[in-house]
């Protein structure tokens, strides 16, 4: 009869013995959820409250305005170059820093990482210096008839700039951690060096890789300071997304910048629900 | 076929891992190479395989310089420590990687592959585990599959990099037997890594012995056991106990009397009587009793000088005598191996 009861009081014991009391519990997670509130939800409802505010046709109208569907166009023909750019050469990086060792390997690291630490306004001038009228390679340009600063190449160039990292980020780690062995196994059995990338490889970094496109395609549609540098803010011609936004906003068309920003809100929700779906790949991937 | 290794040289950095080693291994056999960790066994291993490349030196098999050929082009199996199968493959595909990689011209049927695949996997003993992912089985599976997974290749040289190291005593006992077994029957050149000596001399033909980069000895099993070359050999294989002391007369070849020694002897060869049978008796005190399931061990202490000396007795024998802490008893060195520096006398 009593042992049950003792078996019961001793579980008690240990699960007091390693948690705190209820109400440091419940003020804990209540702390965390307001935060939350505040500073994530609230936000997104009122994008989307403002946007929806005069009803959904004002709402479309705004989204159909040609200047409108011109800033999505271009944000998504930049993402369609960057993306795949970056990944390319962040798997291509990634590969060389994790699987081998070579002289300037730290450097790399240190490059990889420059877009990081600088700010999104001085890469955007670093390509007006650049590139630009007054610029070093301007004059060469402007020669050849060639325009990058205030044009879309422009734009492409700095949004590459500013999301190289994301690729090469999230495989290096990964990538190290799984190390060599099936690589060197792929070879010993006969495998050439592009079956190994593509058999071996590729299928262990699959949801790392999905994790960093992911990342960086938010990013490049997102990205903000650097593209304002070097867009020129041209109406119809070479405003993306975020720039457009700000212009409407700042001619006072509450609603139409709320509705053009609810489509990088809802960028914002499918990014999150697939980086949660690859975050939970990428750890199974590291568990095996 | 066989492999000779000819003034091999490895430098990592400032830490030298193969100092010109040099190495002969006849074709069909067994050979462990046996060591510590860092003693250069696994960098060996690897240059054989081409995963490594060496500084200097040769490799050679059946006689061909092999030396500048690429790992691709070698045809050795390797198995890996920590079985390195592909994580994302079935144990199916997994065998079937080194026969699917073949250029289109060299490459069996879709049949033929199944076939060979299923016949591993039978020779193995897996073959109901073949759809079955690599993280579905346990590690003394997953070995098996790495094994079965090399040999698919046909390889002329088997190659294994401490392959039972990350599996339980009971598994790792079990699986050196079935290799033993497997060689006996498919009588492939291997070569294997280990630092259980225990492993070494159940299962080679040869044993290799390195020390820091080096060779100490190479030889049968029964050859480096009991004639074991040096004192490291000798302190390698099974416990030891030391004596320091000095030679009382003029030895063998220039030795001379009064020169440092030290005897060496296994804990194994040491008795312990109740009186005195003779004057190589030493006095002792029993300081400490550990049971080890079927043998004793028990440490001593040497009257007058204090050393420390540990002699394993089998269960029975160590009832008989019916030893207590603190007793006095006398011990006898069976059999004692004498070196002057590395010589032995």
């Amino acid at each position: 009869m009593s042992a049950p009861a003792t078996t019961y009081a001793g579980k008690t014991n240990a699960n007091h013995r390693i948690t705190e009391p209820a109400l440091v519990r419940w003020g804990l997670t209540a702390v965390a959820l307001v935060f939350l509130a505040l500073f994530l939800v609230l936000p997104l409802a009122a994008v989307f409250s403002q946007a929806f505010e005069k009803g959904l046709g004002v709402y479309l109208a705004a989204l159909k305005e040609p200047d409108a569907l011109s800033s999505v166009k271009l944000t998504l023909i930049t993402a369609a170059v960057t993306v795949p750019l970056n990944l390319v050469f962040g798997v291509t990086a990634a590969w060389a820093i994790a699987k081998f060792t070579f002289p300037g390997k730290n450097l790399l690291i240190t490059l990889i990482d420059l877009p990081f630490s600088v700010s999104p306004v001085i890469s955007g001038l670093i390509f007006v210096l650049l590139f630009g009228r007054q610029g070093w390679l301007g004059p060469w340009l402007d020669a050849h008839d060639t325009k990058i600063v205030f044009a879309v190449p422009g734009i492409i160039l700095a949004t590459v700039f500013v999301t190289f990292p994301f690729i090469a980020r999230e495989l290096i780690p990964l990538m190290e951690s799984q190390g060599r062995d099936e690589e060197e196994a792929a070879l010993v059995l006969g495998a050439s060096g592009l079956q190994t990338f593509f058999r071996v490889t590729l299928p262990n970094i699959k949801w790392g890789i999905i994790y960093g496109v992911i990342l960086c395609n938010a990013r490049a549609m997102g990205e903000f300071g650097a593209v304002s540098v070097v867009s020129g803010h041209i109406r119809g011609s070479t405003n993306t997304v975020p720039l457009h936004v700000e212009i409407l906003y700042n001619e006072y068309n509450y609603t139409a910048a709320f509705a053009v920003a609810s489509l990088l809100a809802f960028l914002a929700l499918i990014t999150l629900a697939v980086k949660t779906v690859a975050e939970w790949k990428v750890r199974q991937q590291l568990g095996d | 076929m066989s492999i000779e290794v000819e003034n091999i040289h490895k430098q990592f950095g400032s830490f030298i891992a193969l100092n010109d080693v040099t190495l002969s291994i006849p074709s069909g056999e067994l050979v462990a190479l046996l060591g510590p960790s860092g003693s250069g066994k696994t960098t060996l291993l690897r240059i054989i395989a081409g995963l490594e490349r060496t500084d200097s030196g040769r490799i050679l098999f059946n006689g061909e310089d092999t030396t500048e050929r690429h790992v691709r082009e070698r045809k050795v199996g390797f198995v890996f420590q920590h079985y390195a199968l592909f994580k994302h493959m079935t144990v199916f595909d997994n065998v079937a990687f080194g026969l699917n990689v073949r250029p289109r011209s060299n490459r069996p049927a879709k049949p033929e592959i199944s076939a060979k695949v299923m016949e591993l996997l039978r020779l193995v003993q897996l073959e109901c585990l073949a759809h079955r992912y690599p993280s579905q089985l346990s590690g003394g599976q997953r070995q098996r599959i790495a094994l079965a997974r090399a040999l698919a290749v046909e390889p002329q040289v088997l190659l294994l990099d401490e392959p039972f190291g990350a599996l339980d005593a009971q598994v790792r006992a079990e699986l050196r037997r079935w290799l033993r077994k497997l060689h006996d029957e498919l009588h492939i050149t291997s070569v294997f890594v280990t630092h259980d000596q225990e492993e070494a001399l159940e299962v080679a033909d040869r044993i290799v012995v390195m020390n820091k980069g080096r060779i100490e000895q190479a030889g049968t099993p029964d050859l480096v056991y009991d004639h074991p070359a040096n004192p490291f050999v000798l302190n390698f294989l099974g416990n030891v106990n030391l004596f320091h002391g000095r030679l009382s007369q003029p030895g063998v070849g220039q030795h001379e009397s009064n020169e440092n020694v030290v005897s060496y002897v296994r804990s194994h060869d040491i008795e312990i009587e109740r009186s005195p049978l003779d004057s190589t008796a030493l006095k002792a005190e029993i300081r400490h009793i550990q049971k080890l399931g079927p043998s004793v061990r028990v440490t001593l202490a040497i009257d007058g000088t204090g050393e420390f000396i540990e002699a394993e007795l089998t269960r029975d024998v160590f009832q008989n005598l019916g030893l207590q802490h603190d007793e006095q008893v006398y011990v006898r060195p069976r059999q004692v191996r004498v070196f002057v520096e590395d010589y032995q006398i």
